[in-house]
């Protein structure tokens, strides 16, 4: 009888011995892998930086003015003035007759 | 512990007496003694044995708490890896609406090593090629020394340069990692954002240090490691800087000026939108400051911050707006105009006389001289002091610039009945355009102090009352009468109501006095003046008009025109509609 509890003791250590290794070896494992990790979202931040100050030197409103001057003739863009601001009542509103214009599915003649 | 005799003489002669054998007496006192000590032995090793089980369900018992607490606190991430203990990440600045005006920039350093420098001659010659601005002799010197071991080479290299440096194929030669300073909208805000440089440098890391403008003030508040990744949000607006940088541009050419500054600022949160100071820098490329010669020559010199000058006329103002409050008059008040005006052995002209009286209102619309000294003498000296004490104007400007402390206004330690005369015309007391600027939003806004920031404040308070409602809503109304019919003409924008104040004021000279054909020209005022949202101050260095058959110095031809185009420019990409004359004339005429 005690021989029996002496050897299921034994093998319980043995057990969990062989459970608290492997526990210690998937932690390490992960801590590695959420070093990568963040490795690697640095490396991103670092990629996002580089496209946002990228973004904003190729959209510099000096670069944008030439660009307007440039394809004046294509785009004919102005700067904005007071007379470009509209009044609600201006904009046009589809009468509801409209709506039931059987035309109204069809492609708009460009 | 005494110890008991073993063969105590009495009981041994009684058992002697008695016939009995008297070593039984001693056996029995031994038996005695033995358990005796046994008794004490075991008590001592029963109670060792407690200590150590105590001691050893508390050390289990303090495991197990320990696991215990491990295991209900949720998982969190281990603190993060930091190459070196310099702090190299530094927050970005953001416009008002988000949009990005510096941020850091990963590239490289290049450092030689000398235990793995294998040929320094061709090393140095070959880097020669690639920059051309190092000397292939120099170079070699210093990389062959012996008694070196280390060399910085270049803080910042390009993509192209590293590649470059790499195929060189020299072990010797490293690469550092550097977090550098971008502005990448170039000189747009150049005088707010100030530039950066790099402060102590490690071969892996290098601190980025703020060393003008904002980025110096703020230096704190950027390099926060728990703020870093939320930007620092200013209350400037990208494309009303740029447009109103455009037009002054385009001014001070025409104008043949030295300098200009434009200012617009929010009238009642005191954030300013727009902060221009003509000639600007590339903060990517800061210039050093100037060693000789007159700073305020030099672009890194901030004309809207820096530039203390005595302002001439927009001064005037003030004195009006006090002599309002204080009751002392009406805008219908007559005030003797009468020139040349002798106040002991100093006189005062007009530029053009008004004849012998003129009302309060014309005094202001058509910038008396003489009639504002006469208010100020209603006023007195102590009076005027405090009033303009509490517009913030013998105080350095509140902005956060680090150049702001050198803003500093000038004024006469004695205040005195003559200096306060001058004073109340704009000579005397010198300030800077956003002095001017916080003033001018107290006058129109109803009243209410405003502190001049560069951060974003949505949730800004009106500040302490200086002026009543119905003086603020009077100034209003003068400041529109002085662009319908008075000295600021120009200042007409089609669909935005333009209110303001002129002045021309002769720049002092540094050998004394001043000089007779140099001023500055100011235009200080709002719009839409009849409900202000902004106030806009924009300055001329020595502009000088020369289409007509004269040469015209004064603000009404030289600024007036300028500021009337920013307003025209600005104002619909501030969100503001344009109203009708008839919608303005109403507004006006309401209060």
């Amino acid at each position: 009888m005690r021989g029996l509890l002496y050897l299921l003791s034994a093998l319980s250590v043995i057990g969990l011995a062989v459970w608290a290794y492997n526990e210690n070896h998937k932690t390490q494992q992960a801590m590695a892998e959420l070093r990568e990790l963040h490795r690697e979202i640095q490396s991103l931040r670092e990629a996002i930086g580089v496209q946002r100050a990228e973004w904003a030197y190729l959209s510099r409103p000096e670069r944008l003015q030439e660009l307007t001057k440039m394809n004046f003739m294509r785009m004919r863009l102005l700067p904005l003035s007071g007379a470009q601001y509209g009044r609600i009542e201006e904009v046009a509103y589809p009468m509801p007759a409209a709506l039931d214009d059987p035309t109204e599915d069809e492609e708009p003649p460009l | 512990m005494t110890r008991v005799p073993l063969r105590p003489l009495a009981r041994v002669l009684d058992a002697r007496a008695q016939g009995r054998n008297p070593l039984y007496i001693e056996r029995e006192n031994l038996r005695l003694r033995h358990e005796q000590m046994r008794d004490v032995a075991r008590r001592r090793a029963e109670w060792r044995l407690l200590f150590l089980a105590a001691l050893f369900f508390m050390g289990y018992a303090l495991i197990a708490a320990r696991m215990g607490l491990l295991a209900m606190t949720p998982p969190e991430e281990p603190a993060r890896y930091q190459p070196e203990q310099i702090a190299a990440h530094r927050s970005d600045i953001v416009d008002r609406n988000g949009r990005l005006m510096a941020t850091n920039l990963v590239t490289n350093a290049l450092y030689a090593e000398m235990r793995h420098m294998v040929d320094g001659e061709r090393a140095a010659r070959q880097l020669a090629q690639i920059f051309p601005d190092l000397n292939a002799e120099q170079l070699t010197t210093r990389l062959t020394d012996p008694n070196r071991r280390f060399v910085w080479l270049r803080a910042r290299l390009s993509p192209e340069q590293q590649q470059a440096v790499h195929d060189i194929g020299e072990p010797g030669l490293l690469f550092g990692r550097r977090e550098m300073r971008l502005y990448p909208n170039g000189r747009l805000a150049a005088h707010v954002l100030g530039g950066a440089s790099y402060g102590q440098q490690g071969v892996t890391a290098a601190e980025i240090i703020g060393v003008a403008g904002i980025e110096h003030r703020m230096e704190e508040r950027l390099r926060d490691p728990s703020r870093a990744d939320a930007p620092l949000q200013l209350s400037l607006d990208i494309s009303v800087q740029a447009v109103a940088a455009e037009v002054l541009e385009g001014g001070i050419r025409m104008l043949n000026a030295r300098a200009g500054s434009a200012l617009i600022m929010d009238a009642s949160s005191g954030e300013i939108v727009t902060m221009v100071s003509l000639p600007d820098f590339d903060p990517n490329n800061r210039p050093p400051p100037p060693t000789e010669g007159n700073p305020t020559d030099s672009p890194i010199f901030n004309h809207a911050l820096q530039g203390v000058y005595e302002l001439g006329s927009v001064m005037k103002a003030f004195p009006v707006a006090q002599a309002l409050e204080l009751g002392l008059v009406r805008t219908d008040t007559m005030v003797d105009t009468r020139g040349p005006m002798r106040v002991s052995r100093f006189t005062i002209n007009d530029f053009r006389s008004l004849g012998p009286q003129a009302s309060v209102a014309d005094v202001f619309v058509r910038s008396s001289n003489i009639g504002t000294a006469r208010l100020a003498q209603m006023i007195g000296p102590e009076r005027q002091r405090e009033f303009l004490d509490r517009f913030g104007f013998l105080d350095i400007a509140q902005i956060e610039l680090a150049e702001s402390a050198r803003a500093r206004p000038m004024f006469p330690e004695r205040w005195r009945e003559l200096s306060s005369m001058t004073i109340a015309y704009g000579h005397g007391l010198s300030t800077s355009p956003v002095h001017v600027a916080a003033a001018y939003a107290a006058l129109v806004n109803g009243g209410r102090k405003v502190t001049p920031t560069l951060l974003r404040r949505p949730d800004a308070v009106p500040g302490e009352r200086l002026l009543s409602e119905r003086t603020s809503a009077i100034m209003r109304q003068l400041m529109r009468e002085t662009v319908t019919r008075g000295t600021a003409s120009m200042a007409e924008v089609e669909g935005y109501a333009v209110g303001g104040k002129t002045g021309t004021a002769d720049k002092p000279n540094p050998q004394g006095g001043y000089h007779r054909d140099r001023v500055i020209a100011t235009f200080a005022g709002a719009f839409p003046i009849h409900e202000p949202r902004y106030v806009i101050i924009v300055t001329l260095d020595e502009p000088s008009e020369a289409s007509g058959a004269e040469v015209r110095r004064t603000a009404g031809w030289t600024v007036v025109p300028v500021t009337a185009e920013i307003v025209r420019r600005t104002a619909p990409l501030l969100g503001l509609r344009p109203q009708s004359t008839a919608e303005i004339e109403r507004a006006l005429a309401l209060r």
